[in-house]
């Protein structure tokens, strides 16, 4: 089958689906109101709270919820065949993601633009609030971690992406410079800035950089994980306009064009798929497709994460709340189409079946390996360009994309470590750089306790990761359900999904339980017994959640004669 | 036709206000989303400022009061918002009561 049919295939679906599936929710469940005063204008101050063109906002949005999630996950889960991950992400966005982040956006902005975190609390309870603190919490270290891991990982197997890597810190931070400090305007600095990243790929291939096993006793994996660790503290405690700011801003770029190179790519070559729909050869100890499809891709379909940055910035910025469809429905499908693009580079970007079978060896193999061999493939097929510059471009592209959360994950980690030191009157962990410490010492305890002396294993916590992303995501479905109970409309397009996440989450859990069990990895047993606590909380405090609401509405309906 | 509407309708006056639209397109989307950020960043760094300049009449030795004094007349206007800000109800200085 052609690569060309699925991509447009699923494209087609999302276009439908945002055409006639977001109307019905935003104008029937959700009911957007153009006349309704958004907080940007109600509570406009300048700074946090500014009107912002739907376009311009789609684009942060877009480029906020996007990142290396929707491509590792997807490069995972397609060891099950690609239907089962081509489904999932295309009836995920369709029904679950669009669903979640536009009701996240409609919450927000009805509640004068507070968070999913404190709508939890408003709307739920405050039981429901601390569970969401530490899904939060095991979220941040959980996503630090893979990608630090998955970072080492790309620098040990692609040589020919370090510099270029690390240029593009020392292009943000000129950018941060001569924007903030210089006043010089935005679009000379930008276009430079792009051209001296795009030219150090080309350099990565002449100049590749590895380390040499051994040194300090060390495997060059554990290196670099020590290295990137080391950076992503520095990182986090630098100000925000000299870094993270134009870092941020180089990646949208990124995202962009990488986007639209792979779909013009496939479009040209028109690939044939080589990967099975189904895979019935898998490999030995895959885990079974249900549950942990549903949490192996977790962003791509459907993210937690996404109800945060609803929430915390976009909400304040939305000039008219008909916007919300624009910007939180079609955010989703843009994040769906770049897990589609990846589903399609890593099925039809190999020669053989066996080529592709020689990669998806076992769980957690294919991987990033896949996403980038497979693309550099089309790339270099269709666009004529050399293979190791299109191996060099995506790799940069995947590790700009999780260096950058990590910096701001390690950040948002810090806060919240904080905001516990200010509740337990511990004021030594209110302190930034013991903050920062601490949150950093528990992403490499992990990495390390997951992934063994070398940490190269510690991939084995994504699926993990996708439970925790589709917990926080169930709590802000739990929010928007109980918000349409409350207003006595169709809860039903926002609990079903609801139900079937909880479900999937916590058979993954259990399942995942119990192998690590089998495994003896005690470490993990643990973080997944927390997990599952969460999981069961949320599924009991949804059900009490729904009784009271439901309470509530009878008795404001007055007794039956 | 006015000169500047016949050099907007040219093509190089249609190429330039493109450029100008790309400009102010780039400028929005690489700062909205750190604004709020960036102006708490800068409110910080204000606050620190605030307290040199009053040091001395806090009762904190200043070897720079030479020059910060000039500068109070100029935070007065800041001075209350500052003193809320840093947990105290009302002004902390005696012979100047903002509230």
């Amino acid at each position: 089958m052609s690569a060309i049919l699925l991509a447009v295939g699923g494209l087609a679906a999302f276009a439908v689906g945002y055409r006639v599936y977001s109307r019905f929710i935003a104008e029937r469940i959700y009911r957007l109101s153009e006349d309704f005063a958004t907080p940007a204008h109600t509570l406009e101050d300048g700074v946090d709270y500014v009107p912002t063109n739907k376009f311009v906002l789609w684009g942060h949005h877009f480029t906020s919820v996007a990142g290396a999630a929707p491509i590792i996950g997807p490069a995972i889960a397609v060891i099950w065949g690609w239907a089962p991950a081509f489904l999932w992400v295309v009836l995920g966005t369709i029904f679950f993601a669009g669903v979640h982040d536009l009701g996240a956006l409609w919450a927000s902005v009805r509640n004068k633009a507070r968070s999913i975190g404190a709508l939890t609390e408003d709307v739920v309870g405050v039981r429901a609030r601390s569970v969401f603190m530490i899904v939060i919490f095991l979220l941040l270290l959980m996503v630090n971690t893979v990608f630090g891991v998955a970072i080492a990982k790309l620098f040990v197997s692609f040589p020919s992406s370090v510099l270029p890597a690390w240029s593009a810190i020392a292009v943000a931070l000129v950018i941060g410079y001569l924007i903030y400090r210089r006043g010089v305007g935005l679009l000379w600095p930008s276009l430079i800035g792009v051209i001296t990243l795009y030219v150090t790929v080309y350099l990565g291939d002449f100049i590749p950089i590895a380390l040499t096993d051994g040194t300090l006793g060390l495997a060059a994996h554990a290196q670099w994980i020590l290295i990137l660790f080391i950076y992503a503290t520095l990182a986090s405690l630098l100000p925000v306009w000299l870094l993270l700011q134009p870092r941020d801003y180089i990646n949208g770029l990124q995202l962009f064009v990488g986007l639209g190179v792979l779909y013009v790519a496939v479009v040209i070559l028109s690939p044939n798929i080589v990967a099975p729909a189904f895979n019935t050869n898998l490999p030995e100890g895959t885990p079974p497709l249900v549950p942990l499809l549903f949490v192996t891709i977790a962003c791509g379909a459907v993210s937690g994460f996404h109800g945060l940055v609803s929430s915390g910035t976009t909400s304040k910025q939305l000039d008219k709340e008909t916007d919300a469809r624009f910007v939180g429905y079609l955010g989703a499908v843009g994040e769906g189409s770049l897990a589609l693009a990846t589903i399609v580079v890593t099925t039809a970007g190999f020669a053989t079946l066996a080529e592709w079978e020689g990669l998806y060896s076992k769980f957690g193999g294919g991987s990033l390996d896949a996403f980038v061999n497979g693309g550099a493939n089309v790339i270099a097929g269709g666009l004529g360009l050399p293979r190791e510059f299109a191996v060099t471009l995506l790799t940069v592209m995947a590790v700009l994309f999780a260096g950058t959360t990590m910096d701001t994950g390690v950040r948002l980690q810090r806060y919240i470590i904080q905001e516990w030191g200010n509740i337990y009157d511990l004021p030594w962990l209110t302190n930034s750089y013991l903050a920062t410490l601490v949150a950093v010492s528990c992403c490499l305890a992990l990495a390390f306790g997951a992934g063994g002396a070398s940490g190269g294993g510690g991939l084995i916590l994504w699926p993990l990761f996708g439970t925790t992303n589709q917990l926080l995501a169930g709590l802000t479905l739990l929010v928007i359900s109980v918000m349409l109970v409350q207003l006595e409309r169709p809860a039903w397009y926002t609990l079903l999904p609801l139900i079937f996440l909880l479900t999937m989450t916590i058979l993954a859990l259990v399942y995942q339980l119990l192998d690590f069990y089998r495994a003896s990895q005690w470490l993990l047993l643990g973080l997944d017994a927390v997990i599952l606590i969460a999981a069961i909380l949320v599924a009991l405090e949804s059900l009490s959640a729904f009784m009271r609401a439901r309470q509530r509405l009878i008795r404001a309906a007055g007794p039956v004669e | 036709m006015t000169h500047k509407k016949r050099q907007h309708a040219s093509p190089a006056g249609g190429f330039r206000r493109a450029v100008q639209q790309l400009e102010t397109a780039a400028e929005e989307y690489y700062r909205a989303p750190y604004r709020g950020a960036i102006a708490r960043a800068k409110r910080d760094e204000d606050d620190l400022f605030m307290l040199f300049v009053f040091a001395e009449m806090l009762g904190i030795p200043n070897p720079a009061a030479y020059f910060t004094l000039e500068l109070q007349p100029l935070l007065l206007e800041r001075f209350h918002d500052w003193h809320r800000r840093m947990g105290m109800e009302h002004s902390p200085l005696d012979h100047f009561r903002c509230c």
